[in-house]
Parts: C-alpha cells; structure tokens; sequence
C-alpha cells in the first residue's frame, strides 16, 4: 500500500526531479501575466476617456475598496495555511483552512458585485465610456478567476472529505493555493494601479 | 513536526507566515493612507514602491518561490517580464507617459 502511494507520489515528477504539476502551473501563471497585463495596460490607457458618465475619481470608493483588499489579503494567509496543514497532512485543519479561504474569497467577491451594482446605478454601464468597458473588463476577468477559485477550494474539501485525491495531496492543495495566491498578487496591483493613483 | 519551528522543510512556519501577514496588512494601511494624507511629489513613486514590496512578498513567500527550486521562479518571473515590455512598449506607442 506504502509502495503503492509512494509510486503515484513520483508519478508526475518529471527528469528534472521536480513535479510537472508544480511545473505547469507556474507556466500557466507566467502566462496569465500576459492575460492581465494586456487588461491592466488597456485600462490605463483608457481610463481618461471619459465623454459621456462618470470619471473614475468621482465614483471609487476608497474606503470600501480598501477593507476589500483586506478581506483577499488575509484570504492568502489562510491558504498557505492550509498547505502547511496539508503538508502536515493535518486534512481537518487542512479543511478548516480551505473553507475560511473560500468564504473569505466569496466576501470579496460579494463587495464586487455591491460596487458593480453601485457604479451601475450611479450611471457606469460597460459601455457608457472606455473607462466603464476597460474597468468592468479588468476587474470582471479578476472577479471571475476568485470565483474559479472558490470553486476549485470548495471542490478540493469535498474531495478531501471523500478522501478521493490519490498521489500527493499537499501538492494539490499547494498548486490551488499558487493559484489563489495569484489572483491576490493581481489584485494588489489592480488596487493601486486602478484605484489608489488617479487618474 | 512542529508548528513553531522557524522552517519548515519547505518555507515559513505558521507564525513566520502570520507575521508576513501583518506586514503586508501595515503596507495595505500605509498606501491607504496616501489617499487622506497628501505625499506630494513621494505620492505615486511611494505606491509603486510598496505594490511591488507586497507583490514580491506574497511570490516569495505565501507562493515559496524563494524556497523553491529557482526554475519555477524563472517560469514565472519570464512571463511577468515578458508582460511588462510588451505593454510597456505598446503604452509607450500610444505616448501614454508623454504628459
């Protein structure tokens, strides 16, 4: 059973010794770069373009934005967390851990929707203006990977209750937590770049 | 394994990555606070300043690129570079840092 677990362990190492997993999610995260650098760029090229609607100063709201940056900062301290605790292999603190994680993600994108909601009704449809299509583009796709987050952190407790990951479970966790990880890292910039330097 | 260690066999211990946690949260506050307080000419060269702080930690740390075997880093830190010259390039061709 031990030889069998520590087969499927080494199962997906490659030559170099180091796993393909780990290997394909940071290509993947390398690219995603590109992904959002080309909707970071686009909006900052695009923000000023205001001829009809808001502008971008009169309708942030700083201080709702700022708890929010919170709550997705914090929610990378509980995932790596649960890594530790996986790594541990510690599965109910690892659970525990995984499921703050997702709920603290879920608040975040819960304050996304009050702000889209808002900047709705104050006037800011996607295409009311190039700043509108750019931002709602921008913080939407941002909004979309924390939602694909959730899912992923929610599906791996379920599969972690059912014991159904076979092969190395702390890299599992570990991989969606590079991923969770990543859209904060996306977000820190965003929360500058988009919200604190005006425009 | 303790949880108190100051390593683990791969990155922080659990209080290392709450103090990381703290820091990045006193950052956060800082580069709030440049919108109540005013900063003068140090406003946007200090936010770029601590975007970046908070960025290489989180990549350092939370995501273990500085314990990790250095070709993850390079997968990562090529593609991020790659993405800032392509878009450096294509907002200087649109005169973006031209005031």
């Amino acid at each position: 059973m031990a030889e069998t677990a520590t087969h499927a362990d080494q199962a997906h190492h490659s030559s170099t010794g180091l796993s393909n997993n780990k290997l394909a999610m940071w290509l993947f995260l390398g690219s995603e770069c590109l992904l959002f650098g080309g909707l970071i760029s686009t909006y900052m090229l695009y923000r000023g373009r205001v001829i009809t609607g808001p502008r971008p100063n009169a309708i942030f709201d700083i201080p709702f934005t700022s708890v929010s940056s919170f709550v997705l900062l914090m929610s990378s301290l509980t995932m790596v967390l649960a890594v530790t605790s996986a790594q541990r292999k510690d599965d109910s603190r690892t659970n525990l851990w995984l499921t703050v994680t997702a709920l603290l993600g879920a608040t975040f994108i819960g304050g996304q929707v009050y702000e889209f909601t808002t900047f709705y009704r104050e006037g800011l449809g996607f295409t009311t203006s190039l700043f509108g299509s750019s931002f709602y583009s921008l913080t939407g796709f941002h909004g979309v990977h924390v939602s694909l987050g959730i899912i992923l952190l929610l599906s791996l407790v379920g599969m972690i209750k059912k014991n159904k990951i076979t092969g190395n479970k702390a890299e599992v966790v570990e991989l969606i937590g590079l991923y969770w990880h990543f859209v904060d890292i996306v977000w820190i910039v965003i929360f500058t770049l988009v919200y604190l330097i005006p425009s | 394994m303790s949880t108190t260690a100051e390593h683990h066999e791969h990155g922080l211990s659990d209080s290392g990555y709450v103090k990381i946690a703290l820091i990045l949260a006193a950052i956060t506050a800082l580069e709030v606070s440049t919108y109540y307080v005013d900063f003068g000419p140090l406003f946007m060269p200090a936010l770029i300043v601590m975007m970046i702080v908070k960025f290489v930690m989180v990549v350092s740390y939370f995501m273990h690129l500085k314990f990790d075997n250095k070709l993850f880093s390079f997968l990562f830190y090529v593609g991020l570079g790659l993405a800032l010259f392509v878009y450096f390039a294509a907002l200087a061709t649109f005169k973006f840092f031209i005031a």
